[in-house]
């Protein structure tokens, strides 16, 4: 079977600027996929390629096999979510949900019927005979759902869906993302800037960065196994050390990432397991972040960021001499640390 | 001596400018209070005096305004003659209205989506710089271009096309002696006065519809005929209406274009123009003058009955 998208080689320039460079991808159908990166880094021209609205200057596109160059967005059967919604002003929520179905001809009845399901599906019953303008960030973005799902499209893409809502809106549309798309069993394709968004929703996240794909992998390979310094760093935050550094302290002779919260803070001179590796220093910085507390330590000249729960890190203040423990487990050797 | 908050004796503009921000709608009301007084005497006033004179009539024997409150006056608009003035100039208006709505949406949709930097100065120059010069210079110059001895015969005898200029001189009611002595002479004048009336309006409507709308369009099946009929034309809507409403009225009150150009039927500009003077009839006057306001009255109910400005 074929993927439900797939990228070979493919660029899209803009002058001189390479926004998508040479990228090669498949997306299996019924896959969360996620896009993540920073602003600029290709992930949304990787997007509207899928869309139809950006052809590719070199390359090939397949969308359930069928090669997707020179095809316009309305010939193909996948829909977006805008990042702003992009919902018709001058529609009520029912006309906007039913345009899909009203351009390809669908009766008024029949159209009616569809519409009213969508919203009840998310959880909008009753805002038919709403306008746009009338409705907060959560319910638009609701409501654009609806109006892409109702096409019953093979590959539903969502341009930073979530990026206009406050966290706890943020939170609860990602959970019912998520059990939507197990419910649809459809493809989503979700680009997002928020690695938390990706690592928690994504079945497979692919991490951008100046218009090529960095690494792909499930959350939990991304985060555990980074290959290169920009992951380690884009995706959660990262202590990178030198070859010298990680050598002397327990890892092997190369650029070596560890996460922050594999480091535990303990008072001088506590002893140390074989499986274990410890430095020691000085707290420079302690930041309260209510459920964990994260502390700045100088050891052997190089600054080391380690999280710990806020309770364990209660006993330690700046200033105060310590000892950083860490299994070498966690010593993460990175292929590419430029 | 203890020192206060509030900063005492700063002057003058110290204290009004505390005064406004302790009470911003004094500020508004003061600001607000010049425009209003110009809006509510100079303008209602005078136009509630001028549909005050329509309902006064004039003495046909003495010629002399009788202050008396009757509708004879307004029972003369509807005697054979006069409908026909206002009839004509309706359809003038209408006409005139369609054709700016038609050429100006390409020029405005290629402004508003495709100028950029210098193409987009190159436009407003192109739409502007014929309003900087006098209406009756270009009134004149038009009438030279559409004369018998004109720009268009001479190049329709250059081109041997003189028998298609002949036939549509030809044509009854539009046709006359000469472009400049007939309606369609008057009619391409008040396209090319209006036009930038019409295009200015749409161009920002278009300009006010995003991108990503007609992406969401494209994306959601429809092709590049329904996404204009179902996204980009409603949108447009209330600007091509707020440019037909100059379009229109001012087609309407027009009384130079059609004496210039065109033939002897009258207009109500120009209906006006004389009931005023040489005729003296202001009555009569006024109540011509009440029918382009009732007309686009009338106009705006039915653009709002067909939701030309829920976007809005």
């Amino acid at each position: 079977m074929p993927p439900a998208v797939r990228f070979v080689n493919v660029s899209r320039h803009f002058g001189p600027i390479r926004a998508v460079d040479g990228v090669t991808l498949d997306i299996a159908e019924g896959e969360f996929f996620a896009m993540l990166g920073p602003s600029g880094s290709g992930k949304t021209t990787c997007l509207r390629l899928v869309a139809g609205f950006e052809q590719p200057d070199q390359g090939h596109i397949e969308i359930f096999g069928e090669t997707a160059e020179g095809v316009p967005p309305y010939k193909r059967n996948v829909n977006t979510v805008f990042q702003d919604y992009a919902l018709f002003p001058h529609m009520t929520v029912a006309e906007n949900i039913a345009y899909g179905l009203k351009i390809k001809g669908v009766g008024k009845a029949e159209r009616e019927y569809k519409a009213r399901v969508a919203l009840a599906m998310v959880k909008l019953a009753g805002f038919e005979d709403r306008r746009p303008v009338q409705l907060s960030g959560g319910q638009r973005q609701r409501v654009a759902l609806a109006r892409a799902l109702i096409n019953s499209p093979k590959v539903l893409l969502l341009d930073e869906p979530l990026g206009a809502l406050d966290l706890k809106l943020r939170e609860q549309m990602q959970e019912e993302l998520k059990a939507l798309q197990d419910e649809l069993g459809i493809t989503f394709i979700f680009v997002t800037h928020d690695q938390g968004e990706a690592l928690s929703m994504a079945d497979r996240v692919a991490v951008f960065n100046e218009g090529m794909i960095i690494q792909v992998g499930r959350p939990i390979e991304v985060y555990e196994r980074p290959r290169s310094r920009f992951v380690a760093d884009f995706v959660g935050s990262s202590n990178l050390l030198s070859p010298t550094v990680a050598a002397d302290h327990g890892g092997k002779a190369a650029w070596t990432s560890l996460r922050p919260e594999k480091i535990g803070v303990l008072p001088p001179e506590t002893p140390v397991k074989p499986t274990q590796a410890h430095i020691d220093g000085e707290i420079k910085m302690v930041g309260y972040h209510g459920s964990i507390s994260r502390f700045s330590v100088e050891a052997e000249g190089i600054r080391l960021a380690a999280e710990v729960p806020a309770e364990d890190g209660a006993h330690f203040d700046e200033g105060d001499r310590v000892r950083l423990v860490w299994p070498k487990s966690a010593m993460v050797v990175l292929e590419d640390a430029e | 001596m203890s020192q206060t908050v509030t900063a005492e004796g700063d002057g003058a503009f110290e204290r009004l400018s505390d005064l406004f921000v302790a009470r911003p709608k004094l500020l508004t009301f003061l600001l607000l209070l010049p425009p209003l007084l110009w809006i509510g005497i100079v303008y209602v006033g005078s136009l509630f005096a001028l549909l005050l004179q329509s309902f006064y009539s004039l003495d046909d024997f003495s010629g002399l305004v009788v202050h008396e409150f009757t509708l004879s006056t307004y029972a003369q608009l509807f005697e054979e003659a006069n409908l026909q003035i206002i009839l004509r100039t309706v359809l003038m208006a209408s006409f005139v209205t369609i054709t700016c709505a038609i050429i100006a949406f390409p020029i405005a949709y290629y402004a508003a989506r495709y100028a950029r930097g210098w193409t987009k100065a190159l436009f407003y120059l192109a739409v502007m710089m014929p309003l900087w010069s006098s209406y009756l210079v270009k009134i004149y110059a038009w009438k030279l271009i559409l004369a018998k001895e004109g720009i268009i015969t001479w190049l329709a005898q250059a081109l041997h096309l003189t028998w298609p200029l002949n036939e549509i001189l030809a044509l009854p009611v539009i046709g006359g002696p000469s472009l400049s002595f007939s309606y369609i002479g008057t009619y391409l004048v008040f396209v090319y006065v209006w036009l930038p009336y019409m295009i200015l309006p749409t161009q920002a409507a278009l300009e006010r519809v995003p991108v990503n709308y007609i992406e969401a369009a494209a994306d959601l099946g429809a092709d590049p005929r329904q996404t204009f009929w179902t996204v980009i034309f409603p949108l447009a809507l209330p600007g091509i209406i707020a440019g037909s409403i100059f379009t229109f009225s001012l087609t309407l009150g027009d009384y130079i274009v059609p004496t210039i150009v065109g033939n002897s039927r009258l207009m109500i500009g120009q209906a006006v123009y004389t009931l005023q003077g040489t005729a003296g009839n202001i009555p009569l006057a006024a109540a011509f003058t009440v029918v382009p306001m009732v007309i686009m009255g009338f106009y705006l109910w039915i653009a709002k009955r067909m939701g030309a400005f829920d976007v809005l």
